[in-house]
């Protein structure tokens, strides 16, 4: 993991919903449950979550439809006020900014893309995606010709003077996905971004979101509930449950050791070989003979190899570097799917 | 699993207080036939009634010259004479500045019929355009004209003072509730009581006419702005913070544009308030359509009458389809390349049609103005006609036998034994109505309300109020409530009378009075008549909308259980449709609360004829205590009514 200064930095934070939170918080004894919570009236959003976000990293936040990774979300970008904890923003404590300062923050830093996409709907995709530069003041000519840039990246040209309504499902999500773009954040929200649309048109969008990241290498906050989703696209992900945070890993590590009953409640259907890679398996203790394989391939990739192949130990190498050996029969095991 | 909330008031107590109370109301009343009452348990004695006319008055005086207020109104009087003599001078040529008018007609005929054009193609523009043609050929145009001036000042006025209490209430809750139970009030006061103050505060004529229109449209300007801003996604919302909007941008270019909608439609009923308001504001001298209309239904001349009817209507449903088509009108993109000229054909036609025929009067008068007797009015011979028919011994003999049975039988005796009924026992039937229909909550404030009328003094003519609204709301709901039943069971008849039912409720109120009157003449019998076709509106329009949003699958369940038609309807479809049906009984009720003050025009022994009278000096007092009486009759049906309603449907567990 990068030793650089995160992103973001969150540190036991707390978003309490109810009459009078902060005092709750305040006198609340440090044991209480979701539930003891809930019965005194009171819903944790967030419960004590603490979590780095580095540069240039995807973090996915998953859980299911009330496990506070919309809340989570929005407290990074102030859309909510915590109840308790920090939250630091390139080192700057964001609870602490005064009004202008944080609207500064939004215009220079930051985008976000919505589930049910957000858009404006008496202005056109031009007039959409310009907005931002419109509300910090830009002229109409730069933010004409910024906005023509973003519409063309994400595959709009020729729809600038559409309506919303006039697009179907993905085409709006490719506008709010534009409209993020605009000012060129160096922080990007997407909460469930694709959740609203079909599978298929789902599928497109991800390996689209896959393109546009690998061009533009942002730092990336993205919400799912849904775990495939998260383990296509994540470099780490954060498994949340009534407002607290399960366990926060690289897909590999969350396969291979759920850290809760819960997690691997999850991690139960899925096929580990295609998500788990050979430089996890990889131990720098040992030493393998012969062609080493690629610390970036899958399980599932490398089967043939591992059937056929009669080493015990097969070198891994990372950038031609070799960082160890993995064992024949533990990559087996995960590709047969034994327990 | 859900809970089931618990039934915590036990609606077999809530039976029996009704019950209870009833019961002494009806020992009460049979004491009094019997001559054993006292008195004073029959009628408040004079000496015991507070003067609230003279509080009021002595308040009114106070705010009016001690605060300053009349200095205050008077000096916006000045401006608001300036916008009206303006408009004024456009519209009908009224000597003041600008002196270009008025414009020709021909040239308004073509703009309207170019808008129309743009906002809902051919047939609208062919609505719009005739409409002002009519206006012309039948030479009324510079009364409506007049009508018009003003309705193009309020309206404007209306707008931006609803849309602005409308924003001030959503975003700061002490506004909203202090604003509510105003609302309230405002919408059942019956308009006679906005006239007099604006009279007093504004000068009598067109100034007060437009002062009194612009308060009476406010309202569901602010009710739907409120809604509106609430429900804005508030993903949209987010959008706009993340996009950095402070805090006027986010109103100005997120909140205001999406809930466009809602906003439109408040203009729409500002635009149908306006219109109906201005033609009332002929009881305080404004001249136009309105004014006209009065002159010559108190003429008895039934041909004009009839005439300046169709024109008042045609430019109801003109300016309401308008505005509706408005509301429904999204954006649209044009083809990459469209010239300019393309882009706003709409305003370069209207530019040239306008210009056009203004050219086109200069060389020809007739397009400019429809002279005397270059009209086609037919007044006269529609008259000879419309009486003619009138005096044809069979509907003579029919119109005679309804007012003969009718008053004779029907009215007559209600009144009398409504007003025999001593006050007490009478608080009670209205408060056990209460109980039973509402709850315990909705008795205390029936009591109270009525109990305020009772004090006010004007105990006798409220109950002949009370009493016109109710026979005409029976009534209403034998005729209307069995078509809206009859309709419903086709998809064709439904739309067809749903139709009807929304054109209808766009007519201003005062055109009722036409055809009760053309029946029915200068009667009593009139004055229910037209209570009763304006209150039969909302009665059909709610039925069919009952009965044909009971779920589908209700009714399929009926069917496979053998049920027959009528089994059907009175055991599955009625009762689901029972409270949307109360929604239309409560608007029938707060309808004919507004109408039978307009039939105090007719001639009529209750607040409403108090009310009138009150017009002709400056008795502000009274003026106030009367109106209040109506409006807290009016309030108490309409809480208890629409308690009443929720509480079923969600018992139901309708939406």
């Amino acid at each position: 993991m990068s030793t650089e200064r995160p992103v973001i930095s969150c540190k036991n934070v707390w978003k309490l919903f109810g009459a009078n939170p902060e005092r709750y918080l305040a006198k609340m004894s440090s044991d209480m449950s979701f539930d003891d919570m809930r019965e005194d009236g009171y819903i944790a959003g967030v419960k004590d979550v603490s979590l780095d976000v580095f540069k240039g990293e995807m973090l996915v936040i998953m859980g299911l439809s009330g496990s506070g990774k919309s809340t989570l979300v929005r407290c990074f970008s102030r859309l909510h006020e915590i109840t308790g904890g920090t939250i630091e923003v390139d080192g700057q404590d964001i609870m602490s900014l005064a009004e202008k300062d944080l609207i500064d923050l939004r215009r220079s830093k930051m985008g976000m893309v919505f589930q049910s996409f957000g858009l404006l709907p008496h202005r056109s995709v031009l007039d959409n995606v310009a907005f931002p530069l419109e509300m910090r003041g830009q002229d109409k000519h730069t933010r004409r010709a910024r906005a023509l840039e973003v519409i063309k990246l994400v595959g709009l040209e020729g729809r600038e003077d559409y309506f919303p309504r006039e697009l179907s499902g993905g085409q709006q999500q490719r506008v709010g996905i534009a409209r993020s773009l605009a000012i060129e954040p160096d922080i990007w929200f997407l909460d469930e971004p694709f959740s609203a649309l079909d599978p298929l048109i789902r599928r497109e969008m991800q390996d689209e979101f896959l393109r546009l990241q690998q061009l533009l290498n942002k730092t990336i906050v993205f919400i799912t509930h849904d775990f495939d989703e998260a383990l296509r696209l994540a470099d780490r992900i954060a498994i949340m449950k009534d407002g607290a945070v399960e366990q926060c890993d690289t897909p590999d590590q969350i396969v291979l050791h759920p850290a809760t009953e819960y997690v691997r409640k999850f991690t139960e259907d899925i096929d580990k070989a295609r998500v788990v890679h050979a430089g996890v398996l990889a131990k720098p203790d040992q030493t393998g003979k012969g062609d080493p394989v690629d610390a970036g391939m899958t399980v599932h990739k490398l089967a043939r190899i591992l059937v056929n192949d009669k080493r015990d130990f097969i070198p891994v190498s990372r950038d031609g570097v070799s960082i160890g050996a993995m064992s024949r029969a533990d990559a087996l095991d995960i590709l047969l799917g034994a327990e | 699993m859900v809970a089931i909330p618990a039934v915590t008031r036990d609606p077999m107590t809530r039976n029996r207080t009704a019950v209870w109370l009833l019961g002494v109301a009806v020992v009460m009343t049979v004491l009094q036939y019997s001559g054993v009452l006292p008195a004073w348990l029959h009628r408040i004695p004079d000496a015991m009634i507070p003067p609230f006319a003279i509080w009021l008055d002595a308040f009114f005086n106070f705010v009016k010259d001690d605060l300053g207020l009349l200095k205050f109104t008077r000096f916006l009087t000045a401006g608001l004479e300036n916008v009206l003599d303006t408009s004024g001078n456009i519209f009908y040529g009224k000597r003041r500045w600008p002196n270009l008018g008025p414009i020709p007609w021909t040239a308004i005929a073509a703009v309207a019929a170019v808008i129309g054009y743009y906002l809902g193609g051919w047939r609208l523009a062919l609505l719009a355009g005739g409409t002002f043609v009519w206006t012309a050929l039948i030479g009324q145009w510079k009364i409506a004209m007049e009508t018009m001036s003003v309705v193009v000042v309020a309206a404007p006025l209306a707008f931006v003072i609803g849309l602005s209490l409308g924003i001030a209430a959503w975003k700061y809750t002490w506004v909203d509730k202090a604003m509510k139970p105003v609302l309230s009030v405002l919408q059942t006061l019956p308009f006679f009581t906005y006239l007099l103050p604006a009279v007093i505060f504004f000068k009598v004529g067109p100034t007060a006419g437009a002062v009194a229109t612009t308060i009476y449209a406010i309202p569901p300007m602010i009710l739907m702005t409120t809604l509106g801003l609430q429900k804005v996604s508030p993903e949209v919302v987010e959008a706009g913070k993340m996009s950095g909007c402070s805090k006027f941008q986010m109103l100005r270019h997120v909140y205001i544009p999406s809930a466009r909608t809602e906003i439109l439609v408040g203009v729409n009923q500002v635009i149908m308030l306006c219109l109906a308001m201005v033609v009332l504001t002929a009881f305080i001298g404004m001249p136009g359509l309105g004014a006209k209309l009065l002159a010559m239904m108190g003429s008895f001349k039934l041909g004009r009458s009839f005439e300046i009817g169709v024109t008042i209507v045609l430019l109801a449903v003109t300016l309401d389809r308008m505005s509706k088509a408005w509301v429904v009108k999204q954006p649209e993109h044009f083809e990459k390349g469209t010239s300019w000229v393309n882009r706003h054909k709409t305003l370069v036609l209207a530019v040239a049609v306008f210009i056009g025929f203004i050219l086109l009067a200069q060389v020809l008068p007739i397009a400019s103005e429809i002279g005397r007797g270059q009209d086609f009015s037919k007044g006269k011979e529609l008259d000879n006609l419309i009486k003619g028919f009138l005096a044809i011994d069979l509907v003579q003999s029919i119109t005679y036998g309804i007012r003969y049975f009718l008053n004779v039988w029907i009215l007559n005796p209600f009144r009398d034994f409504m007003l025999s009924i001593p006050i007490p026992a009478m608080i009670m039937v209205v408060v056990a109505f209460s109980v039973w229909l509402g709850g315990k909550r909705e008795g205390v404030i029936a009591a109270i309300f009525f109990g305020l009328v009772a004090l006010s003094g004007w105990w006798d003519r409220s109950m002949i109020t009370l009493y016109s609204v109710l026979a005409a709301v029976s009534i209403a709901m034998l005729i209307g409530i069995p078509i809206g039943i009859l309709a419903a069971r086709s998809d064709r008849w439904s739309r067809r009378v749903l139709l009807a039912c929304d054109t209808a409720q766009t007519f201003p109120s005062f055109i009722y009075l036409i055809p009760a009157i053309m029946l029915f003449g200068i009667t009593a019998t009139a004055v229910v008549g037209s209570i009763l076709i304006f209150a039969m509106v909302p009665l059909t329009r709610y039925t069919i909308e009952g009965l044909r949003t009971v779920p589908p699958e209700m009714t399929e369940a009926a069917d496979m259980a053998g049920a027959t038609r009528m089994q059907k309807l009175v055991n599955v479809e009625l009762p689901l449709a029972l409270p949307t049906m109360a929604v239309g009984f409560n608007q029938a009720i707060m309808f004919a609360f507004f109408m039978v003050i307009i039939a105090a025009f007719i001639g009529t022994q209750d607040l409403g004829q108090e009310l009138q009278r009150t017009l002709a000096g400056t008795d502000l007092g009274k003026n106030f205590v009367l109106g209040i009486c109506v409006s807290l009759m009016a309030l108490t049906f309409d809480l208890v009514i629409m308690k009443w309603a929720a509480d079923k449907k969600k018992a139901l567990g309708l939406p």
